[in-house]
């Protein structure tokens, strides 16, 4: 399977972890992920006004040089924005006349690409149950606590991504790597996000309450497809558990982390 | 502008029905960022009901929204609060010389970790 791939700003900075061991473990289950030629960044939230056009412009140059292949997504800004400006190109008819008669497209655009997270391409297309069978180095007797944030999987009903409540994909994901889940309330809780920068006292608030949370219900380590919650958790929560992203377990379950 | 034109400007941004909110407080009772807020999310639904739009637009509680979307995933009526806030906080940074965070005060804020993501975030939130 070949599908167009999106790695965001961050991934090729501060976050090139979550994109190497990504890319290294995909080809290791026979998918290729081309990354996309000279895409920009998302900018980092979805904006919300239906009059804001310019601002998701990015997404739909993305989303619209993939309407062969598919789009996969790993950071989970990039994922929760592109997917939220597809469903708007879908389903808000004002907004998506708008974006295309600004693009000039030879066929205009109207959400009809496929986008779907590492996650989801690691459930929908390979199957918890081949990677399962791939793996080489189980992650016996870890207990991993999946961290989920705000931007996997919210709006539950636009990302379509898993029950926003009462999410598994990931739980299933730390199985399939050998590895056993810990559930825990402050799963999908928001860590303090880019509060980070102006209230640095509220994002070591709220990432203190997830990483506690994780802890208590006896977690070795938690793992986060984002790099904001990553940098929370680790440099903001009053904590010690460590954090890695989940790219980073499945490559070292696979044996291709190096 | 007047309350009312802000109001009916608000509304037609956010596209959010105010009128449909049943004042559970689910909203409020589920934002990460409450205690920090002085008005907080249900406040938002029936202030811009009631055409407040005046004071919501000088209130520090426009920047204290995560876009964590919980409010937006929890509302039983599908209100969703989040899209007021984020309306009103556009109608103050779309002024001349609004901006919440400016360029200059960046480098302060930065630390060998911050991701770009944190950055870009904040500027697409607090800037035009």
């Amino acid at each position: 399977m070949v599908f167009s791939y999106y790695p965001g700003c961050t991934l090729k900075t501060k976050a090139k972890d979550l994109d190497r061991y990504a890319r290294a473990s995909a080809e290791a289950l026979g998918i290729t992920l081309n990354e996309l030629e000279n895409w920009q960044c998302c900018g980092g939230a979805f904006t919300m006004a239906r009059d804001e056009i310019a601002t998701k412009l990015s997404s739909v140059r993305a989303l619209e040089a993939s309407r062969e292949t598919g789009l996969v997504t790993l950071c989970s800004a990039c994922h929760n924005v592109i997917k939220q400006t597809n469903h708007a190109m879908a389903n808000d008819e004002e907004f998506a006349m708008k974006v295309n008669n600004y693009m000039k497209l030879d066929t205009p655009y109207h959400g009809e690409t496929k986008v779907i997270h590492y996650l989801e391409m690691l459930r929908d297309v390979v199957g918890f149950d081949k990677l399962a069978a791939a793996v080489k180095n189980p992650l016996k007797g870890k207990k991993i606590a999946a961290y989920y944030g705000c931007l996997l999987l919210r709006p539950g009903k636009v990302l379509g991504m898993d029950n926003p409540e009462n999410p598994q994909i990931i739980e299933d994901f730390i199985r399939a790597i050998g590895g056993t889940p810990v559930i825990y309330p402050y799963r999908n809780e928001c860590c303090g996000g880019y509060m980070a920068t102006e209230d640095k006292a509220l994002a070591s608030k709220k990432s203190t309450l997830v990483m506690d949370s994780a802890a208590e219900n006896g977690a070795d380590m938690m793992i986060t497809a984002c790099p904001l919650c990553l940098y929370n958790l680790t440099k903001n929560a009053s904590g010690a558990l460590p954090v890695y992203y989940f790219t980073e377990l499945l490559a070292e379950a696979l044996g291709v982390k190096e | 502008m007047n309350n009312e034109m802000m109001k009916e400007q608000v509304i037609r941004m956010s596209g959010v029905n105010p009128l449909k909110c049943m004042r559970c407080g689910k909203c409020s009772g589920t934002c990460p960022s409450y205690d920090e807020m002085e008005y907080h999310p249900h406040q938002f639904v029936y202030m811009v009901e009631k055409g407040e739009i005046d004071k919501l637009m000088a209130s520090p509680s426009i920047y204290k929204c995560l876009s964590c979307f919980a409010c937006v995933e929890r509302c039983p009526r599908d209100v969703e609060p989040a899209k007021l806030v984020e309306a009103i906080r556009l109608m103050v940074v779309r002024q001349q010389g609004q901006n919440h965070l400016k360029a200059n005060e960046i480098p302060a804020l930065l630390d060998n970790d911050l991701p770009q993501q944190a950055l870009v975030t904040a500027f697409r939130k607090y800037t035009k």
